[in-house]
């Protein structure tokens, strides 16, 4: 574990991604603070080619626009006290769960009947490609309208997020099994379930893991839309708005420095549930790692 | 080497009667076995060569079972696998297939590969499976990588696994697909030594396909070589070197006469296969 830690701050690669990183972050504070170092009179050629281009005269387009590292840090460090910003995590953080939670509980089992059966394939093949183009966003106004609470509103919408990725994973993961793995197990003696359960599950099992690590990436994307759009379920208090209310809230307030904190909170959670569940399916698929 | 432990095997005797294969009958029509009659004895090691495409695995999945034939029949011991009223046989355990490009499940370590067949059909408990499935993985040459996955071992091992997962069936039948083919040179000539020495501690049939000639006289008793598409036997070669053999025959002055008495049939059909290809292509 040492030796592997040394590795790493031993190596070129990582110490090339320290300094991008650094380097990214001052040009951004050095962007920023455009506001002040453009007013000096050596400018005044760079004021004036701006306004020709009909940006604003007075600071750097785009990134001038933008709050400064060092101000999203103060207002991180600010918004850590705060019991509203743990809220939002724990919210988007169950909603995304529940709805991740559900699309593998019905979309694993719907994508191997799709897979194996002729008769299912006919039926629920065309009714799911059909509804599969819809994007998850354009059903919020319909699932405010069907759910009881808009906390199953946002929950359907980011089940629908995952589902359709992970379904379409286990269809294709299932349906590419190489055939002589089945006519080697039918020669052995293999029974149909015998076969589904030691030939098809196992053989679908790496495309599952793909699927959910890719319907999980999806899930993040639309709960945050979701909660934007429906207000994040503000019959909560207005405290259980999620992260993507949070944002959506500092842009109302004004605190520009807030939204940058809640867009990268958002990149953090995602980036956690994706390597935890990375790690997970390589537990699960430990065949995969040999090659 | 010349210890031969296992008696003459009684069982595994296929007859392939005036066996006809079209594939598309209503529309391409593509024959790929013509009247093919061929008998292969209890015990044999019958070799099948021909050019790619030529229709011998066709012959290899209708016996196996895992397609149907249009007319003629295939018996084994007396009994019909498949007939123009039956035309699929049912695959079984006595006829195991060794694939061309290996179906060993990545998904399951080598030991458990090879237990899966006495399991699957009840024969032994997992524990006598795994004590078994040692025992013969050990002679095989396999010690060692039981716990390893397949991937994780090199391509000839991997073959070995296999034979060893088929024999664990006690099949009548090994059917291999040319099962060396992906090899290199030199893998190979140690993999059909050591295939040869299974063999001799497991008496079985086996109907072996590959395109290449010296591998099929140096292990087969007899050699069916078949024309190209469609498939039947152009020239049945009785290979009178006696077995045990070992790699010392590739060097013997039979073994050239032999090679030299078939290549020119070989390479016949070969020819055809190549001009039909292009003909095609």
């Amino acid at each position: 574990m040492r030796t592997k830690v040394m590795k790493v701050l031993g190596s070129q690669a990582f110490w090339r991604g320290i300094v991008a990183i650094v380097v990214f972050l001052v040009l951004w504070e050095i962007g920023s603070r455009s506001k002040m170092w453009m007013a000096y009179e050596v400018f005044s050629p760079l004021r004036e080619a701006l306004g020709a281009m009909g940006f604003k005269k007075n600071y750097l387009p785009w990134v001038g626009a933008v709050p400064a590292p060092s101000g999203v840090v103060m207002a991180w460090v600010d918004v850590l006290g705060h019991a509203g910003y743990w809220q939002s995590w724990y919210m988007s953080f169950l909603r995304v769960i529940g709805g991740f939670a559900a699309a593998m509980l019905i979309g694993i089992p719907f994508g191997l009947m799709l897979a194996v059966n002729r008769v299912a394939h006919g039926i629920g093949f065309p009714t799911f490609e059909v509804l599969r183009p819809i994007p998850p966003l354009a059903w919020v106004p319909a699932s405010i309208i069907f759910w009881p609470t808009q906390e199953l509103a946002i929950m359907f919408i980011t089940f629908l997020g995952a589902f359709y990725t992970i379904v379409i994973n286990v269809v294709g993961g299932a349906k590419s099994i190489d055939v002589r793995y089945f006519h080697a197990a039918q020669s052995m003696g293999a029974s149909r379930w015998d076969i589904f359960r030691r030939i098809v599950l196992p053989g679908t099992l790496p495309s599952i893991v793909v699927g959910s690590a890719v319907g999980m990436g999806i899930t993040w994307e639309v709960v945050v839309a979701a909660e934007m759009i429906s207000g994040g379920g503000s019959q909560m208090g207005g405290s259980g708005g999620g992260l993507g209310f949070f944002i959506w809230n500092s842009y109302v307030g004004g605190s520009y420095e807030q939204i940058v904190v809640g867009m990268i909170s958002i990149g953090i959670a995602g980036f956690f549930s994706s390597e935890l569940l990375r790690g997970f399916g390589s537990l699960l698929t430990p065949w995969l790692k040999v090659r | 080497m010349n210890d031969v432990h296992a008696a003459p095997a009684t069982r595994g005797k296929i007859l392939i009667d005036d066996v006809v294969k079209v594939y598309d009958p209503g529309g391409a029509a593509v024959m790929a076995v013509d009247h093919c009659n061929l008998e292969i004895e209890a015990g044999e090691i019958c070799m099948i060569v021909g050019p790619s495409g030529c229709g011998k695995t066709t012959l290899l999945n209708a016996i196996a079972g895992f397609h149907d034939i249009t007319s003629g029949r295939i018996l084994m011991d007396g009994e019909t696998l498949c007939s123009a009223e039956k035309p699929k046989a049912a695959p079984g355990p006595d006829r195991i297939v060794v694939f061309q490009n290996g179906a060993l499940f990545p998904w399951r370590t080598n030991l458990e590969n090879v237990i899966f067949g006495p399991v699957m059909q009840g024969k032994l408990t997992v524990a006598d499976a795994r004590d078994k499935g040692r025992a013969m993985m050990a002679d095989a040459g396999l010690a060692g990588v039981e716990h390893n996955f397949p991937g994780e071992v090199s391509s000839g091992m991997r073959r070995r696994v296999e034979i060893v997962r088929a024999l664990m069936n006690e099949p009548n039948v090994l059917l291999l697909d040319e099962p060396y083919r992906a090899l290199d040179s030199l893998t190979k000539s140690v993999m059909h030594e050591s295939l040869l020495e299974i063999y001799y501690k497991n008496r079985v049939t086996i109907f072996f396909i590959t395109h290449d000639l010296e591998e099929a006289i140096f292990l087969g008793h007899r050699v069916a070589i078949m024309t190209t598409r469609p498939c039947r036997p152009k020239k049945v070669l009785t290979v009178d070197i006696p077995h045990p053999r070992d790699y010392g025959v590739l060097t013997s002055k039979r073994f050239r006469e032999l090679i030299e008495e078939t290549s020119e049939a070989v390479h016949e059909e070969a020819r055809k296969a190549f001009d039909a290809g292009e003909k095609e292509g």
